[in-house]
């Protein structure tokens, strides 16, 4: 275990390009559900003004 | 044809009533050729090997400067929605302001150029080498530089930006171009590289001209 | 000539969104585990390399996030392209959604290449490598788009104007491809074009392949996500968006 953590003593340059891979990857899923966040918000926010609570009347699309 | 001329005609008489304004280009190519070597050792095998990419990068960045007369004076007194809606299509307009900025902008900075090569120590043999890439490869740049200008035009602040979309797409121009000047720096055929850049040149002003018309209406809309 | 219906359907943003809130979690999941496998057969399985030792293992991350980067460049460019031509609003809502992913594996390229550099060639750096020179200017180019649709205010506008930039930036790619067999360079030449006689130990062709087709996947996964969110952004003020977000609430 110890000898695939140290990659031979180039531990620093595997590593660190898989982390920043990783990095990237997961940074992308969060601003997929972030910006997506933010548009729902924005819509429910401009239609706000009919606040009053009725049933939907449409299934639920997820 | 005849409106090509026309509008070439007019374009010239116009830049030629502002000189001063078409003389800052030129200015500004050789300040920057002229800071390089201040800034750099004044070896000349040093020099006369940095030469020719100063020389290729301050053409590249002086033509730039000329930008705004393309189509922004156009597109402020309205003179830009007649043309497009002028019979005459837009790609011939295109293509006659392509000409102008040419002849008014980069055919001096070119003629400018054997001087100061020569300034940086390289062999009067390797300019004619230069010259023609330098002149296969400007059609291509001013083509370019009119698409940035034409992305921009309807921007109030337009001109910080058109660097950026601009001298990316500018770089197989510069490899090619300076690779050509190398091998006449060296005595080797440059018959490569310099069909390459007339291929882009033919193609530029082939199919430039269309998506810089797209981009005109756009930007007038 | 009547278009099928499946055709006027990817145009209504509504069924776009649902189509592609179905597929996301199969995609995400398929995209999961191909990169869990192919990272652990990378690092863990792989034999080292007889030249580069234990460094080497990232090839099994540099050239697909390169790769995966330039159709990013691609996709970017066709549908921005079509939304242009076609006037399918959709297809800028593609366009955008795909430059930010295209922007980052970039940069993530880059990054890993110079971490590869730096034990094999001795450099972190090295400007006159073409492939070097094209990934970058296809970062710049990816810059350029965001910059310029971030200078107009009018969506429509920006979509258009930044539309013409990407096709004509996409003649850029295949000059990065053909650029390898244009010039002398450090760079290793094409060891996986030819399937029928790769250069490579096929105990490591394997993991590389894998990884191909798990950025590939990721990438449309990662597409289709943050294309939902466009949607909704663009599609504000319509009827089945409100319908949607009153739905949801309690």
């Amino acid at each position: 275990m110890m000898e695939f953590l140290r990659m031979g003593g180039e531990a620093a340059y595997v590593w660190s390009a898989y982390g920043i891979t990783l990095a990237v990857v997961l940074f992308n899923v969060w601003w997929a559900r972030w910006t997506h966040r933010q548009a729902l918000e924005r819509a429910r926010a401009s239609s706000g003004e009919s606040r009053t609570p009725r049933k939907p009347t449409v299934r639920h699309v997820e | 044809m005849s409106a090509f001329g026309a509008i070439v005609r007019r374009d010239v008489r116009v830049a030629m009533r502002r000189l001063s304004e078409a003389a800052n280009p030129l200015l500004f190519f050789l300040v920057v050729t002229t800071l390089f070597p201040l800034a750099l050792s004044p070896s000349a095998d040093e020099l006369r090997e940095v030469g020719v990419g100063v020389l290729w990068v301050s053409t590249l960045l002086s033509s730039l400067l000329a930008l705004d007369g393309l189509f922004r004076g156009d597109a402020d007194d309205g003179s830009l929605e007649q043309l497009l809606l002028s019979p005459v299509p837009i790609t011939v307009t295109v293509l006659a302001k392509i000409a102008v900025h040419w002849l008014m902008t980069i055919l001096p900075l070119i003629a400018l150029v054997p001087v100061l090569a020569l300034s940086y120590s390289m062999p009067v043999a390797a300019l004619p080498t230069m010259i023609g890439a330098l002149v296969l490869a400007t059609p291509t740049l001013s083509v370019l530089i009119a698409l940035g200008a034409a992305l921009t035009v309807s921007l109030r602040r337009g001109g910080t930006i058109v660097g950026l979309l601009v001298l990316p797409l500018t770089a197989p121009l510069l490899i090619f171009g300076t690779r050509a000047t190398d091998f006449g720096l060296h005595d080797e055929p440059a018959a490569g590289p310099l069909y390459l850049l007339a291929a882009f040149a033919a193609f530029a002003l082939a199919l430039g001209p269309l998506a810089i018309g797209a981009a005109l209406r756009v930007g007038v809309e | 000539m009547r278009l099928p219906r499946w055709f006027h359907l990817l145009g209504s943003p509504p069924f776009v969104y649902r189509l592609a809130g179905r597929l996301v979690p199969w995609l995400g999941a398929i995209a999961c585990v191909l990169l869990a496998v192919g990272a652990y057969w990378g690092l863990a399985l792989a034999p080292p390399d007889r030249v580069q030792g234990q460094v080497y293992r990232i090839i099994f991350l540099h050239p697909q996030v390169a790769y995966v980067s330039m159709m990013a460049y691609v996709v970017m460019a066709v549908s921005a392209g079509i939304g242009f031509i076609w006037r399918i609003k959709l297809a800028h809502a593609v366009a955008v959604t795909a430059a930010p992913i295209g922007t980052t594996f970039t940069a993530c390229a880059l990054a890993t290449g110079a971490i590869w550099g730096r034990p094999t060639w001795g450099t972190f750096w090295q400007w006159t490598d073409p492939r070097i020179m094209s990934e970058t200017l296809l970062l710049f180019l990816f810059l350029s788009y965001l910059a310029l649709r971030a200078a107009f205010e009018d969506r429509d506008k920006a979509d258009r104007v930044s539309a013409i930039l990407a096709v004509v930036g996409v003649v850029n790619v295949p000059i990065i491809h053909y650029s390898v067999i244009w010039w002398n360079s450090l760079h290793q030449g094409p060891s996986f074009m030819k399937l029928d006689k790769p250069s490579i130990a096929p105990e490591m062709l394997t993991p590389f392949l894998i990884m191909i087709a798990a950025f590939t996947v990721c990438f449309y996964w990662l597409l289709l996500n943050g294309l939902r969110g466009q949607i909704v952004e663009r599609e504000r003020d319509t009827r089945w968006v409100k319908q949607l977000v009153e739905g949801r609430e309690p």
